[in-house]
């Protein structure tokens, strides 16, 4: 019996409950619906849920836990379970139904807590990655000892034991790399966003902008191809080795380049936002002291919109942060502490899906420290994105 | 008042300090409209360098010969059961075509110098036997004919034509000589050998690294649509029930106000987080299988759970209180003011915000790495809902895998892939954009 051809059945015998329901309060009520406190359809709506819901979580729990259980319980028991569920609350609805029974109440209180378990998944997302990357994370911190995964300046995983774990360089490539993009991110971002919601026509706005922001839809699999085809063979071949700084074409500058232009529709969309709630009477005040519009720009609009505009800096830089994409196809492998921006250097999300990818069983350290960096990257993030919602929140609220 | 009076100026004489103004002005312009031109260059260098190696995928080289399908060696018992033909290996179909081939030169008169005969057969595809025998075997009637057929050339023969492969490079090449790559010239004038449009790049799986030619994208497109249907089966109706609840019903507490911030912050969340989300709970735990559809669908939903849920409140929001009040006013329950008259009404936004959110999902490769989809997958997932179980992988995992591959004929696939990718990518949001302004209301 497999859970497909069972949930056939369960959702098949909700369809008939529906109509036994429905055919049942008419005929308790003699046939002239007006008697019954609910329309038939509740009724029939109540037998309906009755039958699939405990069914549904019971072949849900079973297709899930089928792990844990005996082979026996899994193969008979769990499916007849699930069956018997579906027949009972079919005929414990059905035998239920009086005049007076107040169908749509039950009805709307279930829909009711079904929509407050949609929303508590949101919920149970957060707990579960903050539970499966804290446990992981102690489990490898007694394999590894946690001083040298946090002040270890060398990363130098060998599978077989005897490795160096230290987070340092990956996360000075992080860095390094997030630096890079938000330096070209930014001032481009930020001057976009200016001239579109202060210079712009009206036609040349309804151009850009959409133009600009196809460039937050594209996959970032595509920034990691241009990157690992023609980004990174032009940087070396046109910079990097005239320079005599590197003959790498995966670098920190690919990386952070092709990352930056990805930002830039971050940057400006947000800033563009936010300026735009500016209010006019603060230009027209400007403009009436004789200021250019440029100088009200940089001496009025600017500075009002400043909180706003961190707040969409500190989203870009949580982005660069979590990106993968980029650097793994971008940045190289090579975990370094270095200053030059020609060299390949390596991230801790790059890390991440070097460890975690081939075959991984959950018992050696080069293995759990995934789930460290998993969780230092996690809380970067979350510290970043916190700040910069606060911020924006805050921004909103005082010109409202 | 003993100040001197300033001397008398007209407001038409621009003084130095006025010109030095302006010229700040107008530099601070043009650094605006650099910064537009810059991003939207970078756009279009994007696509034409994706476009510009990726549209040679669709076009592959072609030897066009007429094979003599032997009924001896195909078929010795003679009755034409495929069951007993498949005793033939791909080796024999491989000798079949090697003669075929050496036999069609010799015919066209074309000089091979001092090329051997297995030299002359590397010219073709190390999958065209395979192919061939699945096609005799699936119309066994061919045996005893003789079939013109296109059949698949090597990926440095194919390269040779596209301009990859040069004779300068074929020198330092151990899988092609410049020899080889003159009778290709020959065979080229003589219109045995040519590039035509490559359906199997759209339905073949995926190849092994020495055979660039064969590798398509069948599993792939197939696995992303699996993908897909979970993502959209699961994501739509909770991410939906979760925004009514929010918007409609919840009550403003530290609670629901706890839930908010969190789906907010969800959303902001990196999306290798919910890979390790997904290794860790989906695989370890419950014991999932690897590289399956229903796994990457699964985590495809968490992360596309926000992204829809935030657009689908801010179109519930959208609807006037006047229509609930008018509804609630003719004794409507609350639950029935918002399932018969607001929801409809916000429908064409919250799809709006599922397409997106659809679309996002579909490009997302980094999760999916973690979960085991970038295994090399050869077989077909079988028809769901089984088939969400079977080893599948993923548009824009498999562009990652290409990459990962030694030969450069696998960039051109790889760029081929994310063609594809980029058609699912602009046909869902140009019906996102149809149905905002189709359906989009202004109360």
């Amino acid at each position: 019996m497999t859970p497909g051809i069972l949930l056939m059945f369960v959702l098949a015998l909700s369809g008939i409950g529906f109509a036994v329901g429905r055919q049942r309060a008419l005929s308790v009520a003699g046939g002239d619906a007006r008697r019954l406190h609910s329309r038939p359809s509740y009724h029939g709506a109540a037998v309906l849920m009755f039958t699939a819901i405990p069914a549904v979580i019971l072949l849900l729990a079973w297709v899930f836990l089928r792990p844990l259980l005996a082979p026996g319980v899994s193969a008979v028991a769990a499916p007849a379970a699930v069956a018997i569920a579906a027949l009972a609350g079919l005929a414990l609805a059905t035998f239920r139904i009086r005049i007076d029974l107040r169908a749509r109440n039950i009805v709307e209180t279930l829909i009711i807590a079904i929509l407050i378990g949609c929303s508590l998944i949101a919920v149970a997302t957060t707990i579960g990655i903050i539970v499966s990357l804290v446990f992981e994370t102690v489990h490898f911190f007694q394999l590894y000892p946690a001083q040298d995964f946090f002040l270890s300046t060398t990363w130098n995983p060998r599978f077989g034991g005897g490795s160096d774990l230290g987070l340092w360089p990956l996360l000075w490539g992080t860095l390094y790399v997030s630096l890079v993009a938000l330096v070209v991110a930014v001032p481009i971002g930020l001057m976009a966003a200016v001239y579109l919601s202060e210079y712009a026509s009206r036609r040349t706005r309804a151009f850009a902008k959409p133009a600009i922001e196809v460039l937050a839809g594209i996959p970032t699999i595509v920034y990691g191809l241009f990157a690992l085809v023609t980004v990174g063979p032009f940087l070396r071949d046109w910079l990097a080795q005239p320079l005599g700084l590197g003959s790498s074409s995966s670098s920190v500058m690919t990386a952070g380049l092709v990352m930056g232009i990805m930002l830039i529709p971050f940057v400006s969309s947000l800033s563009d936002d936010i300026m735009n709630a500016v209010p006019q009477a603060m230009r027209d005040g400007s403009y009436g002291l004789g200021a250019t519009q440029s100088e009200t720009v940089r001496r009025v609009v600017l500075p009002a919109a400043l909180p706003g505009i961190v707040g969409a800096i500190l989203l870009a830089a949580s982005r660069a942060i979590g990106e993968t994409m980029i650097v793994v196809m971008g940045a190289g492998a090579a975990a370094r502490l270095d200053l030059n921006p020609f060299e390949a250097m390596t991230t801790i999300t790059v890390k991440i899906v070097s460890q975690l990818t081939g075959d991984t069983e959950f018992a050696s350290p080069e293995t759990l420290v995934a789930f460290a960096l998993g969780l230092t990257l996690f809380c970067f993030t979350l510290v970043l994105n916190v700040l910069a919602m606060w911020i924006v929140r805050k921004y909103r609220e005082q010109y409202e | 008042m003993t100040d001197t009076p300033a001397p008398h100026r007209s407001l038409y004489d621009t003084s130095d300090r006025i010109r030095r103004r302006n010229a700040s002005e107008k530099r601070f312009r043009v650094m605006g409209i650099s910064a537009i031109v810059v991003s939207i260059l970078a756009l279009a260098m994007l696509l034409v360098s994706v476009l510009g190696s990726g549209l040679g995928a669709f076009r592959q080289t072609f030897v066009t010969i007429p094979v003599a399908l032997d009924a001896a060696v195909l078929d010795k018992a003679g009755n034409r059961n495929p069951d007993e033909m498949k005793k033939v290996t791909t080796v024999g179909y491989e000798k079949l075509l090697r003669k075929a081939l050496v036999d069609a030169i010799a015919a066209a008169g074309l000089p091979v110098g001092d090329l051997t005969e297995k030299e002359i057969a590397g010219l073709l595809s190390q999958e065209a036997p395979a192919t061939l025998r699945n096609q005799v075997l699936a119309d066994p009637s061919l045996v005893g004919q003789t079939v013109t057929l296109d059949v698949l050339a090597n990926g440095r023969v194919d390269g040779f034509l596209k301009g990859r492969v040069t004779l300068q490079s074929a020198e330092r090449d151990s899988n092609i000589s410049p020899a080889q790559l003159h009778l290709v010239q020959a065979m080229q004038g003589a219109g045995m050998v040519g590039l035509a449009f490559n359906p199997a790049f759209l339905t073949a799986p995926d190849a092994s690294d020495l055979r660039p030619e064969a590798a398509g994208l069948g599993v792939a497109i197939l696995g992303s649509a699996y993908m897909m249907l979970v993502v959209l089966l699961l994501a739509l109706p909770i991410g939906v029930g979760a925004a009514i609840y929010l918007e409609e019903f919840a009550p403003k507490n530290r609670f629901t106000d706890l839930i908010e911030v969190n789906i907010s912050n969800l959303a902001a969340v990196p999306s290798i987080v919910y890979g390790i989300l997904g290794l860790a709970v989906f695989i370890n735990i419950f014991e999932l299988p690897r590289s399956a559809p229903i796994v990457g669908g699964l985590v495809l939903t968490l992360m596309t759970l926000p992204r829809i849920i935030i657009p689908a409140r801010a179109a519930l929001k959208s609807v006037p209180p006047s229509i609930r009040d008018a509804a609630l006013g003719v004794g409507a329950s609350r639950l029935q003011a918002v399932f018969h008259h607001v929801l409809p009404l916000a429908m064409p936004g919250i799809l709006t915000g599922v397409i997106i959110g659809l679309a996002q999902a579909l490009g997302e490769t980094a999760p999916l790495l973690l979960i085991g989809m970038v295994a090399f997958v050869k077989g077909y997932p079988s028809a769901p809902p089984e088939g969400l179980f079977d080893a599948a992988s993923a548009l824009p995992v498999q562009v990652y895998n290409f990459t990962t591959r030694g030969d450069p004929a696998f960039v051109e696939r790889a760029s081929g892939a994310i063609v594809v990718l980029l058609v699912f990518l602009i046909v869902m949001n140009t019906a996102a954009v149809l149905l905002r302004r189709r359906f989009e209301r202004r109360w």
